[in-house]
């Protein structure tokens, strides 16, 4: 027998009211404005385009706001708005080598053209909480100093020149990139659909699983060749016009590891390459995603797999947060039906195995008696 | 013949790009101080849309999809018979047209002085200090590394 239910119209719809509410929280402090949040909680906004793969600062502070803060939802917010949205076509690749640069460092060379450059990081910071900033206080003006017409190549054209490490990782001519928005996921799969999987994956879980490499579960030995931060101009060709059109620019942040390599029956040895790239100005998430990349090519290099993020099915299949917390939070929405069959199953099984339990009992008593 | 019209599109794609590039406000205020007309017949949009945007495995090798961003385009005629388009980043229709407008005005010889001068050169000029700005910002946090020499030798 099935008996549908139905209920809680009301209580959802007030739940929802009093979550707008919670959501404003006491009246007597002012709304938060989009523009405070863009620009004063850039890089939570930076994470919730990069995991929600959609470049717009506007739309990436609502669904801050909308989720009370909760960044994973805020997410979930972004990617349903993204799906109701006609697709005007492919960008030519961004060239990370004319970035805008913002910061760039590299922790191999220490005097590569162009130099270190910090930028505005939390490096040598010294992770005190700043009671200033509590109260309000003034901020001075940033600095000057005349920049250099200086051209900064990407560290792995340097190297390439002693054949030292591998090249940029090419495809056949012919090869048309994979889109995991428009086909389902499919293992083994190419490293391009795995870096368009793993640059909108979740920080933390690929956080966890880039130190579990350095931790010995895959060690690959890994220094950061550069990472570089800045606006990257992006440019679509058109059927209507004789040239790419220049759409504006978007800020990326570009990590390019370089891994020690003894070599292997399939390459000689040198220095092989991961590498991250992703929206916003997240070099934690891009180093942790060339830390993947690169231990996502074990097979690829002929290196045993044996850990947990060298399993492309393992971590492309679960380090989408979205599907994630999906699928771990249904499980929170009624399963009464679910779960009264189970209960009736667990019951009838109690009742056989009482039953089988009176009836030893019995032979045991009937055997001692004779 | 055919450098000249190179020429004319290299022009005409700046120009597409300062203005995909500029606040909708300040295109806004520009215009309404410029005496350029902004009736046109829409032919496409305002409308919004996504676009793909790609990178490089490795930087320099095969493409790959990183993910998407919002773009905006539009399509006008003016009255004199130009077609313009413009696209640009974000979710601005007000934007995309005065920008689509800005494009078929250009092409006709009587408004392209006036486009140029009163509407991309300042836009112009103010991209460029931004841009400025931040790179002799960013130039200030580059390092200086000091050789310290020990002992005498």
């Amino acid at each position: 027998m099935y008996v549908a239910v139905k209920g809680g119209e009301a209580a959802i719809a007030n739940a929802h009211r009093l979550l707008a509410d919670r959501r404003r929280g006491d009246r007597s402090v002012p709304a938060l404005r989009l523009d405070q949040i863009v620009e004063q909680l850039a890089l939570g906004v930076d994470r919730v385009m990069s995991e929600g793969s959609l470049y717009d600062r506007k739309l990436a502070a609502l669904a801050v706001v909308q989720a009370r803060g909760d960044l994973i939802e805020a997410i979930f917010l972004l990617r349903a708005y993204r799906t109701t949205l006609p697709r005007f076509g492919y960008t030519n690749p961004v060239d990370t080598g004319a970035m805008q640069l913002e910061r760039r460092v590299s922790a191999t060379y220490k005097d590569l053209p162009g130099g270190q450059v910090l930028g505005p990081t939390f490096d040598y910071t010294h992770r005190l909480l700043d009671p200033q900033l509590a109260a309000g206080a003034e901020i001075e003006d940033p600095a000057q100093r005349p920049a250099e017409a200086e051209a900064m190549p990407r560290v792995s054209s340097i190297l390439a020149h002693e054949g030292l490490i591998e090249a940029d990782g090419d495809m056949p001519l012919d090869y048309v990139p994979g889109d995991i928005t428009r086909e389902p996921l499919q293992f083994p799969m190419a490293r391009d659909i795995r870096l368009q999987a793993l640059s909108r994956g979740d920080e933390g879980f690929l956080l966890a699983l880039g130190y579990s490499t350095q931790r010995g579960y895959a060690r690959n030995h890994p220094f950061v060749g550069e990472v570089r931060i800045g606006e990257v101009e992006l440019e679509l060709d058109v059927p209507e016009l004789p040239f790419t059109v220049p759409l504006g620019s978007i800020r990326v942040t570009e990590c390019q590891m370089v891994n020690q390599f003894k070599g292997s029956a399939k390459a000689p040895p040198q220095f092989t390459r991961g590498y991250g790239l992703v929206f916003g100005q997240s070099e934690r998430k891009a180093m942790a995603m060339a830390l993947c990349d690169r231990a996502l090519r074990a097979t690829e290099l002929g290196e045993d797999v044996i850990a947990a993020a060298q399993d492309e099915e393992f971590v492309i299949s679960h380090s989408d947060n979205v599907q994630a917390t999906g699928f771990v939070e249904h499980l929170k929405l009624p399963h009464y039906v679910d779960f009264q069959a189970e209960l009736d199953l667990v019951r009838r099984m109690r009742a056989e195995y009482q039953d089988r339990e009176n009836q030893d009992k019995a032979e045991e008593k009937r055997e001692a008696a004779e | 013949m055919r450098g000249q019209e190179a020429r004319e599109q290299a022009e005409r794609k700046g120009i597409m790009a300062t203005l995909a590039h500029a606040p909708a406000d300040e295109i806004a205020r520009l215009w309404n101080g410029s005496g350029l007309p902004s009736e046109a017949e829409l032919l496409r949009g305002p409308e919004t849309g996504l676009v793909t945007v790609r990178g490089r495995i490795g930087g320099g090798g095969a493409p790959f999809n990183v993910g998407e961003a919002t773009a905006t385009r539009a399509t006008v005629r003016v009255p004199s018979g130009q077609v313009g388009h413009s696209y640009a980043l974000g979710r601005d229709k007000g934007k995309a047209r005065l920008a689509a407008i800005a494009d078929a005005l250009w092409q006709d010889p009587a408004y392209r002085e006036t486009i140029e001068s009163k509407l991309v050169a300042p836009l112009r000029a103010a991209l460029d200090a931004a841009r400025e700005k931040r790179r002799v910002e960013t130039a200030a946090t580059k390092v200086d590394f000091f050789t310290m020499v020990r002992g005498e030798d």
